[in-house]
């Protein structure tokens, strides 16, 4: 069976003639705690303020922004898992508020964490999942080991429990879930952060074929700025919840006369564009 | 239709896999669990002793029969455990292996999610019930001449349906408190077993306490499971029993599932879905 046939499938649900992701005016806020005194117990954190994207449909879209920017709300949102506090936010024509039940068919997700039931095999992880998207035994069946073997797992340790496996291969597997769906909106949530060079280059690599061999979108959030430059059509900047930009990486540059993605990133924000040790939200102390 | 016979194909295979996926958790925790058995054979010896403990300091009781009695509340306590813990705990899991967001962005609609989970933890407590009670009944060489066990099946049957319904709204604790939710479904096992003459008879309880039994299934379940094993009366003479039991399963699993919703709402607008920000 082929990815592509049950791919036209899902695309079929589709609203005709809608974008794929259709974001304007998005707000999301959090209650925090906070501890300190002379401060109030509890206040509202900004997490994403006014925030208007499109995305067509077979495009990729990079989002690059610093830990706690707001990319993975972002994510969550358009993953019908957070409820907005404004805007609106389609998927495909459908709003992923008050019509999550078509969004969840055409869309899945990998996030930084793999997120598997430890204990267990990455076929039986894969397994259950297929089943909540209405895909039989008969079917994953062949198509588990297939999908597996095309995300470059090792097929003889598909049996093995999942806490034996590297961060990579875990990786991998969550790849492998988010295909066997047959997705036509893939949301990709830093999938290569943490990742030992090489399955990040894996990882990469196999984002750049999906996007050949499928007509799937891909919103891609990332604090990698090669990452986004290499595999996506748009670059966006994401900066404390507010999106600065969202054009393609040399028309990015050019706005901000900077020779690289990281000279635009820090002529946008005021700020340089440090990784991973940046610690979660300093910028709101 | 095409389109919604689809539809109901594509639930029935997602409420498979979630009994496939507790069936795969059980296999890879099988020594757990029957190390988890094990503990719960101890615990359902402490409190079946005390019938032979009071005849030996001096009492007078018919210990046959009440060993049988504390044997089928102990049996019960454990079975409603289950329930809850199959409904509560793998909320509680999923949160913690980081799954549940997987799991809650699926197409697959609430309530065959949370029927899914029901079935799976009847089936699983039904058979882990029936063991316990062979082995304890085993154990202390119970004689039961009249017991209907096809009986005591069938109301034990039936009031699984308001467990479930209970067990919803409990599983929801988790999401709503992510630190502390799981410990309140114990509570509510506790607050719904004390008050349903798990070891004794409701009318020994004061007032206020006879008027939640009336409202609790467990009282009717442990009264037809007792009249079924002690006195051996048959199905069409439970239905004092049944009818109740039936009333409050039409109930509690519609606000069961409400409950679930709205607490499923609240997690996404404040973002508690997942373990940490
Ligand atoms: N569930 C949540 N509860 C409270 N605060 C949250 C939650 N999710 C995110 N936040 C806060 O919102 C901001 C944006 O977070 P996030 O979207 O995770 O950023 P990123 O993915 O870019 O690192 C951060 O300040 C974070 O602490
Ligand atoms: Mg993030």
């Amino acid at each position: 069976m082929s990815h592509t046939a049950t791919l036209t499938t899902s695309i079929s649900a589709t609203n005709h003639g809608a974008p794929a992701v259709e974001v304007s005016n998005l707000r999301k806020e959090f209650v925090r705690r906070d501890r300190r005194p002379g401060r109030p117990r509890k206040r509202r954190v900004p997490a994403l303020v006014d925030v208007s994207l499109r995305i067509e449909r077979a495009e990729c879209v990079a989002i690059l922004g610093q830990n706690g920017s707001g990319k993975s709300t972002l994510v969550r949102l358009l993953s019908t898992l957070l409820l907005g506090d404004g805007g609106t936010a389609r998927v495909f024509g459908y709003d992923v508020f008050s019509e999550p039940r078509p969004v969840r068919r055409l869309i899945n997700r990998v996030s930084v964490e793999a997120s598997f039931f430890k204990k267990m095999s990455s076929v039986e992880n894969l397994s259950y999942a297929a089943r909540f998207y209405g895909i039989p035994a008969s079917e994953t069946r062949t198509r588990i080991p297939m999908i597996l073997e095309r995300v470059g797992f090792p097929l003889d340790r598909r049996n093995e429990s999942m806490e034996n496996l590297s961060r990579g291969m875990q990786q991998k597997v969550a790849l492998a879930r988010a295909l066997l769906t047959s997705p036509v909106l893939l949301l990709l949530d830093e999938p290569t952060t943490g990742l030992d060079p090489r399955s990040k280059l894996e990882v990469q690599n196999f984002i750049r074929e999906i996007r050949t061999t499928h007509d799937a979108t891909i919103l891609l959030c990332t604090h990698d700025l090669a990452e986004a430059e290499a595999l996506a059509d748009r670059v966006g900047i994401l900066d404390r919840g507010e999106l600065l930009a969202l054009e393609p990486a040399a028309k990015l540059k050019e706005r901000y006369g900077a020779s690289d993605l990281e000279e635009a990133f820090f002529s946008a924000t005021g700020r340089s564009f440090e990784l991973e040790e940046n610690n979660d939200d300093d910028w709101r102390q | 239709m095409p389109g919604s016979a689809a539809t109901v194909r594509a639930e029935l295979i997602g409420l498979g896999g979630i009994i496939e996926r507790n069936a795969y958790l059980v296999k890879r925790y099988a020594l757990w669990e029957v190390a988890f058995f094990v503990w719960t054979v101890a615990n359902t010896l402490t409190i079946v002793f005390i019938a032979e403990g009071v005849e030996a300091s001096g009492g007078s009781l018919d210990v046959n029969r009440q060993t049988t009695i504390l044997l089928i509340g102990a049996v019960i306590w454990a079975y409603l455990g289950i329930i809850f813990e199959i409904l509560t705990e793998t909320v509680a899991w999923e949160r913690w292996e980081g799954t549940i967001e997987y799991t809650f962005m699926a197409p697959l609609s609430r309530s065959v999610h949370l029927f899914g989970m029901g079935i799976f933890a009847v089936v699983y407590g039904v058979a882990r019930a029936g063991l316990l009670f062979g082995v304890i009944a085993f154990f202390f060489d119970l004689e039961m001449p009249q017991a209907n066990f096809v009986a005591a099946l069938v109301v034990l049957g039936v009031s699984s349906v308001s467990f479930i319904g209970i067990g919803m709204m409990t599983a929801v604790l988790p999401l709503i408190s992510p630190e502390k939710g799981t410990q309140l479904g114990f509570i509510a096992q506790g607050m719904l077993l004390v008050v349903s003459g798990v070891y004794y008879s409701v009318d020994v309880l004061p007032e206020p306490m006879q008027w939640l039994a009336t409202i609790s299934p467990a009282t009717y379940a442990l009264e037809g499971i007792r009249d079924a094993i002690l006195e051996g009366t048959g199905v069409s003479d439970l239905w004092s029993q049944l009818w109740p039991l039936v009333v409050i399963g039409a109930i509690s699993i519609p606000l069961g599932l409400a409950v679930f919703r709205r607490g499923e709402l609240y997690a996404k607008q404040h973002g508690k879905l997942k373990r940490s920000g």
